[in-house]
C-alpha cells in the first residue's frame, strides 16, 4: 500500500497493461480470420460482408467487433474519389474559349482551372529548363509551331555547364566563403563529368519554380496566421496532418486533380513545401521583441510599413530558415515525384532501382546528395548571413561578384564556342554532357554488389532468414494478434494517464479513425515495422549520442555527420541497403533503422548539451564522478528533450516504412504505391496517407504532452 | 510651466475579456481582487494627472505597478479600457488610425528599455526611419540623421549595426532616433535600467544635458527611486496600478503620503535631494550671522558651511534678498533625523 501511494503513476500504468493483455487474452482469433493479401477488399467474395452508406458499396470480412472492428468508414475512401471525379469532370460546366479550334467549348470549371494551372506550371518549369539546357517550348508557347518552323534556328540555346557551374561557385561564395565555393564548383564538376547534367538540371529548375512559389504562399499564410487568430485555428490542424503525412501519400490526389508530370509534381510540392514555411514564419514574427514592434508603431509606421520595413527584416533569420526548409522539401519532393512522372534525377534513380541497376542507382544517389548537401548548406549560408555596410565600398568591390560571374559568363561561351572546333562531330563537352555520356562507374560498383553478393551471400542470406523468422515475423504475428479493443483501450489509456481526459479523447478519435478504415490490419503491420526501426534507432541514437556528447569536439562532428544525412532525400537510403540485402523486409527495416538514428543522435547530444552550465559546476562541486553526473543530473533533464527526439524518430521511422513499399512490403505504404497506379486511387491514397498521419500523431500528442508536462516540473519549459 | 500637454482623467487599464463590461458595473470603483477572481487583471487603476509643457513627468514604480501600461496607454501602443487623454487637447482616444498615425510621426518619441533598434539597419539608417517612414527623401533624413548622431556623441560610428555597439551606444542610438522627427513629446520606458551602472549615470547625465537643451514635454519611466530623484521635475509612484502619490521629490521625500511611499524614501539621503528652501524658515528673518546661501542650494554642497556657524544663517534668492533664515541644527535634522517616525 506504501508503494502504491509512493508511485501512484507506475501503479496505474501497471493496472493498463494487465487490463491490455487481458483483453488480448480474452479475445479469440476468429477461425476465419486471414490476413489479407492483395486486394482482396475489391474482389467480390461471397464471404464478404456488405453495407451501403452515401449510396456507396463497402465490401468488408466481418469479424467479431471485439477482435476488428467492421470498416465504418470504408466508404470515406470510394466517396473522395467519385466526389473529386463528379468535381473534376462534371461540375460546374461553363463554356471556355478554345484557341486550338477557334470555338467555345464546355467544360466543367475545375477541369478548366486545373488545366490552367498546370500550363502555367509547364511555361515556368519549360521557361527555366530551356534556359539551363535549350529548348523550344518557351518560344513556341509565345509564338506557334508554325513560327518554328518559319525561323528553324530559332532555339533558346542553354547555358554551357561551365557558366553554371561558375554560377553556383560564385554565389556560394558571396554567401559563404572559400570552403563552399569550392565544394560548389567540385559539385557541378562532379555532376557535368558524369554524364547527370540534364536529370540534375531538371531537377533544379523544378525546385526553381517550386521553391519561389511555395515561399510566397508560406509567407502570405504565415504573416496572415500570424495577424488573425482565427486563420491560424484554421490553419492549425492541416499543419499538423502535413507534418506527419507521408509526402508519398500526397502525390496520389495529384494524380487526379493535374495528371502526371513535372507541372503535377509542382503543385503537389507546393502543398508539402508550404507548411514549413507557414510555420517558420509565424515563429519568427512571434519571436519578435514586443519592444521592436512598439518602436515601429511609435516611429509612425502605418500597417504595411510595419510589416515589411519592421517585422520581416528584422525576422529575416526564421524566415530564412524557413527558405532552407522549402528548398529541402522541394529537393526531395523533387525526388519521389518521379512516382507521378516527374523528370530529373529522381527519375533516373527510380528507373535503375527498377532495374536492380544498382550502380547507376548510386551514381544518381551520390548526385542527389551533393546537390542537397550544396543547397542545404547555401541556404543555411544565407540564413546566417548578417548583413553588412556597403556604402563605403568602391563601385568593384561592391560588384566583384556580378563583374566575376558576367566574366565567367563570356570565358563559358567562348570555351563552349572553342568545343565546337575540339569535339567535331561528337559531343560538344564543353558546351553539355549528354546523359550517359559521361564517365560511369556504374559497371564498377555493379561488379563490386556481385562480389559482395558472391562472398558473402551465405552469411548475408543466414542474417537474413535468422532476422525474418526468429525476430520479424514473429513479432509481426505478435501485433496481429492485438484486438481491435485491446489496442484501443491501451492508447485511450495511455492518453489519459498522461494527458487527462483531453489527450484520452485526441487518442481515441486518432486510433478510432484507423481502426475504422479499411486497413487496420496493415496499420498494424506499419507499426510493427516502425516499432521494430525505432526501438534499434534509439538503442544505436541514444548510446552514440551520449558517448559523442563526452567530448566537445566528437559532439560537433556527430551534429554535423547528422546534419548532413538529414539533407538526403529518404528515398536515397534505399540504394545502399538494396546492395545489400536485395528486396527484403530486411532492406527496408535497415533503411529505417539508418534513417530514424539521425533524430534520435542529434535530440541526445542537444539535450545533453542544454543541461546549464551551473548544474554541472555546482554537481562536480558536491564531488560526483563522470558517471553519477550523467546518471543523476544530465540524462534526467535532457530525458524531456530526448523524447522529442523520439517523436522525430517515430516520424522518420514511418516514413521510411512507407517508402519501404517501393521494396515490397505488406503495410500501408504497399497500398499508397498500388493506389499510384490506380485510377480510383485518389480516396485510397488520401485516407491512407491519413491514417500513416494519424499514427505519427498518437505518438506525438502523446510524447509533446508528457514533455511539456515534465518540462514545466523541471522548471525548464 | 503652464500650457497643459498631457492630461489624464480617470484612466483605467484592465485586462480580461470582460474589462469594458465590468469596469462600467463598478462604477469607478475597481478593486484589484474583485476583479482577479473573475478573470481580468488591472493594470491601470484611476490615473489622473496632468504634465505641462517642457516639464519631466518621472513614473516611479516596482514591475507590475503598472506604470510601464500607462505610458502605452498615453501612447496608444495599448487603449486605455476607460477614462480620458489629451495630448494637447486633443481626444487621444478619438483619433482614428490615420490622425494617430500623423500624431506619432509629427509629436511622439519614445525610448525602450532594450533599445528595440531594427537589425538590419546601421545607426545612421536607424536613426532616420521615423523620418523615412513619414516621407522625407532619404538625402535629407540622412542629413539630418547625422545631426542626431553628433548629438548623441555618435560620431565616427555611424555605418555600425547595433549588434557591434556596446548597450550605452545602442540607447544613445535609441535616444537620437526617437528625438529625429523633433517631437514635442517625449516618452521614456525605462531606458537606463538595462545598463550598467557606472554607464547608467554618465546617461543620465547626458540626458540632463540633452533636456537643458530641448526642453521637451518628458514622461520618464523607471524602477530606480535615485534615478526617479536624480531627473524628475515631478514624481508620480504607482503600485498596483494606482499612483500612490505625486509631487515634487522634495515633497515626497519630506511628506510621504503612504506607508509605501515612506518605504523608499526612507534610506534617501536627504541632503542630495532637498534644497535650502525646502528646509529653511521663512517666518524669521531677524539676527542672522554673516552666511547667506542661496535658497536653490542642495543642502549637501552648503552644509559645511553652515554647521560652522553659530547663529542664524540667512537664505536669500537669486535678486540676494533675504526670504527666510536657517538654523545649523537643522541640517543635522534633516540629515540624521526622524527617520524611525517618518516626519
Amino acid at each position: 500500500m506504501e508503494y502504491l501511494k509512493k508511485y501512484p503513476k507506475l501503479f496505474q500504468w501497471l493496472f493498463l497493461l494487465i487490463v491490455f493483455f487481458a483483453l488480448c487474452f480474452a479475445i479469440d482469433v476468429p477461425e476465419t480470420y486471414k490476413f489479407i493479401r492483395g486486394q482482396a477488399e475489391f474482389v467480390k467474395d461471397p464471404n464478404q460482408s456488405v453495407y451501403f452508406f452515401l449510396g456507396k458499396e463497402v465490401r468488408y470480412y466481418a469479424f467479431d467487433v471485439f477482435w476488428r472492428l467492421p470498416p465504418l468508414l470504408g466508404w470515406l475512401p470510394i466517396w473522395i474519389n467519385d466526389s473529386l471525379f463528379f468535381l473534376m469532370n462534371e461540375w460546374m460546366p461553363m463554356e471556355f474559349w478554345n484557341e486550338d479550334t477557334q470555338e467555345f467549348k464546355t467544360r466543367p470549371i475545375l477541369l478548366q482551372i486545373s488545366r490552367n494551372l498546370t500550363a502555367f506550371m509547364t511555361f515556368l518549369i519549360e521557361l527555366i529548363r530551356e534556359i539551363l539546357l535549350g529548348g523550344l517550348e518557351t518560344i513556341v508557347a509565345f509564338t506557334s509551331w508554325d513560327f518554328i518552323d518559319a525561323y528553324p534556328w530559332l532555339e533558346l540555346p542553354g547555358l554551357p555547364w561551365t557558366i553554371v557551374a561558375a554560377g553556383a561557385a560564385i554565389l556560394s561564395y558571396k554567401l559563404s566563403g572559400k570552403g563552399l565555393a569550392l565544394f560548389a564548383g567540385l559539385t557541378m564538376i562532379y555532376i557535368s563529368i558524369f554524364g547527370q547534367w540534364k536529370p540534375s538540371m531538371q531537377t533544379l529548375s523544378f525546385i526553381l519554380v517550386a521553391a519561389p512559389l511555395s515561399f510566397i504562399f508560406g509567407l502570405g499564410l504565415g504573416i496572415a496566421a500570424y495577424k488573425s487568430k482565427r486563420v491560424e485555428k484554421a490553419l492549425y490542424p492541416i499543419l499538423l496532418v502535413m507534418q506527419t503525412m507521408p509526402q508519398y501519400a500526397v502525390l496520389v490526389p495529384a494524380l487526379v486533380l493535374f495528371g502526371v508530370g513535372d507541372h503535377a509534381a509542382v503543385i503537389i510540392t507546393m502543398v508539402v513545401a508550404v507548411p514549413p514555411m507557414i510555420l517558420l514564419t509565424i515563429l519568427g514574427l512571434r519571436a519578435i521583441p514586443p519592444e521592436v514592434i512598439e518602436a515601429g508603431r511609435m516611429s509612425g509606421c502605418t500597417n504595411w510599413q510595419l510589416m515589411f520595413k519592421v517585422l520581416i527584416p528584422t525576422a529575416r533569420r526564421d524566415i530564412l530558415i524557413g527558405v532552407n526548409q522549402v528548398i529541402m522539401v522541394c529537393f526531395s519532393m523533387a525526388v519521389i515525384s518521379a512516382f507521378i512522372g516527374a523528370k530529373g534525377l529522381g527519375f533516373n534513380l527510380l528507373l535503375a532501382l527498377n532495374q536492380l541497376n544498382i550502380g547507376l542507382a548510386l551514381e544518381a544517389g551520390l548526385c542527389i546528395s551533393l546537390i542537397a548537401i550544396l543547397l542545404d548548406k547555401m541556404s543555411l549560408a544565407w540564413a546566417n548571413k548578417q548583413t553588412d555596410y556597403f556604402g563605403n565600398l568602391t563601385f568593384f568591390q561592391r560588384n566583384k561578384n556580378v563583374i566575376f560571374f558576367a566574366a565567367s559568363f563570356v570565358i563559358g561561351i567562348i570555351l563552349a564556342y572553342f568545343g565546337t572546333f575540339i569535339f567535331k562531330g561528337s559531343f560538344n563537352y564543353l558546351f553539355e554532357i549528354p546523359h550517359n555520356k559521361g564517365i560511369s562507374t556504374a559497371d564498377f560498383w555493379n561488379k563490386g554488389v556481385d562480389w559482395i553478393f558472391d562472398t558473402f551471400f551465405v552469411y548475408i542470406k543466414a542474417f537474413n532468414t535468422w532476422l525474418i523468422q526468429d525476430v520479424l515475423q514473429p513479432m509481426r504475428a505478435l501485433y496481429l494478434r492485438m484486438p481491435a479493443v485491446a489496442t484501443l483501450v491501451l492508447a485511450v489509456g495511455a492518453g489519459y494517464l498522461i494527458g487527462g481526459v483531453r489527450s484520452a479523447l485526441v487518442v481515441a478519435a486518432l486510433t478510432l479513425f484507423i481502426a475504422l478504415s479499411p486497413w487496420w490490419d496493415r496499420a498494424l503491420v506499419t507499426l510493427y515495422m516502425a516499432t521494430f526501426g525505432v526501438v534499434i534507432s534509439c538503442l544505436i541514437g541514444f548510446t552514440v549520442g551520449t558517448l559523442c556528447f563526452q567530448n566537445k569536439k566528437s559532439a560537433a562532428f556527430m551534429l554535423g555527420v547528422c546534419d548532413i544525412f538529414q539533407t538526403f532525400p529518404s528515398f536515397v537510403y534505399l540504394i545502399p541497403v538494396m546492395m545489400l540485402f536485395g528486396i527484403t523486409d530486411t532492406s527496408v527495416l535497415i533503411a529505417v533503422i539508418v534513417y530514424a538514428t539521425i533524430p534520435a543522435t542529434r535530440y541526445t547530444i542537444e539535450g545533453l548539451r542544454s543541461v546549464p552550465v551551473g548544474l554541472h559546476e555546482a554537481a562536480t562541486m558536491s564531488g560526483v564522478n563522470k558517471f553519477q553526473r550523467l546518471t543523476k543530473i544530465e540524462f534526467p533533464l535532457a530525458f524531456p528533450h530526448m523524447m522529442l527526439g523520439l517523436n522525430q524518430t517515430i516520424v522518420f521511422a514511418l516514413f521510411m516504412v512507407i517508402i519501404g513499399a517501393f521494396i515490397g512490403t505488406e503495410d500501408l505504404g504497399q497500398y499508397i504505391l498500388k493506389a499510384l497506379s490506380d485510377k480510383n486511387g485518389a480516396g485510397i491514397g488520401l485516407t491512407l496517407g491519413i491514417c500513416v498521419a494519424f499514427i505519427g500523431l498518437i505518438f506525438d500528442n502523446l510524447i509533446r504532452t508528457w514533455v511539456g508536462k515534465r518540462k514545466k516540473h523541471l522548471g525548464i519549459a | 510651466m503652464s500650457e497643459t500637454v498631457i492630461k489624464c482623467e480617470s484612466v483605467y487599464k484592465i485586462f480580461g475579456e470582460n474589462a469594458k463590461k465590468m469596469l462600467e458595473e463598478s462604477n469607478g470603483n475597481v478593486d484589484a481582487k474583485t476583479f482577479q477572481e473573475r478573470g481580468c487583471i488591472v493594470g491601470v487603476n484611476n490615473a489622473s494627472f496632468e504634465v505641462a509643457k517642457g516639464e519631466m513627468l518621472v513614473v516611479m514604480g516596482l514591475s507590475g505597478s503598472g506604470k510601464s501600461t500607462l505610458l502605452r496607454c498615453i501612447s496608444r501602443l495599448t487603449d486605455a479600457t476607460g477614462g480620458k487623454i489629451f495630448i494637447e487637447g486633443q481626444d487621444l482616444l478619438e483619433l482614428n488610425n490615420k490622425e494617430l498615425i500623423e500624431l506619432r510621426r509629427n509629436k511622439m518619441g519614445m525610448v525602450f528599455q532594450s533599445f528595440a533598434l531594427l537589425p538590419h539597419k546601421t545607426v545612421v539608417e536607424n536613426i532616420a526611419f521615423p523620418l523615412q517612414i513619414k516621407g522625407t527623401n532619404t538625402e535629407e533624413s540622412i542629413s539630418r540623421a547625422m545631426e542626431m548622431v553628433k548629438l548623441v556623441g555618435l560620431d565616427g560610428r555611424e555605418n555600425y549595426f547595433p549588434r557591434e555597439l556596446s548597450g550605452g551606444q545602442q540607447q544613445r542610438v535609441g535616444i537620437a532616433r526617437s528625438l529625429a522627427v523633433e517631437p514635442d513629446i517625449w516618452f521614456l520606458d525605462e531606458p537606463f535600467s538595462a545598463l550598467d551602472p557606472l554607464i547608467r549615470k554618465e546617461m543620465q547625465d547626458e540626458f540632463l544635458r540633452l533636456q537643458e537643451k530641448l526642453q521637451k514635454t518628458i514622461m520618464f519611466i523607471t524602477h530606480d527611486f535615485d534615478e526617479a530623484l536624480k531627473l524628475a521635475d515631478r514624481i508620480a509612484i504607482m503600485k498596483d496600478g494606482i499612483i500612490e502619490q505625486l509631487d515634487t521629490p522634495a515633497n515626497i521625500v519630506l511628506n510621504p503620503a503612504t506607508e509605501y511611499v515612506r518605504k523608499f524614501t526612507e534610506e534617501v539621503p536627504r541632503e542630495k535631494v532637498l534644497i535650502i528652501e525646502d528646509v529653511m524658515d521663512a517666518s524669521s528673518k531677524d539676527n542672522l550671522g554673516d552666511l547667506k546661501v542661496s535658497k536653490d542650494e542642495i543642502i549637501e554642497n552648503v552644509a559645511e558651511k553652515i554647521l560652522t556657524q553659530e547663529k542664524l544663517v540667512g537664505v536669500v534668492d537669486s535678486d540676494n534678498n533675504i526670504v527666510g533664515s536657517i538654523k545649523p541644527s537643522k541640517i543635522i535634522d534633516t540629515v540624521f533625523g526622524g527617520r524611525k517616525n517618518g516626519s
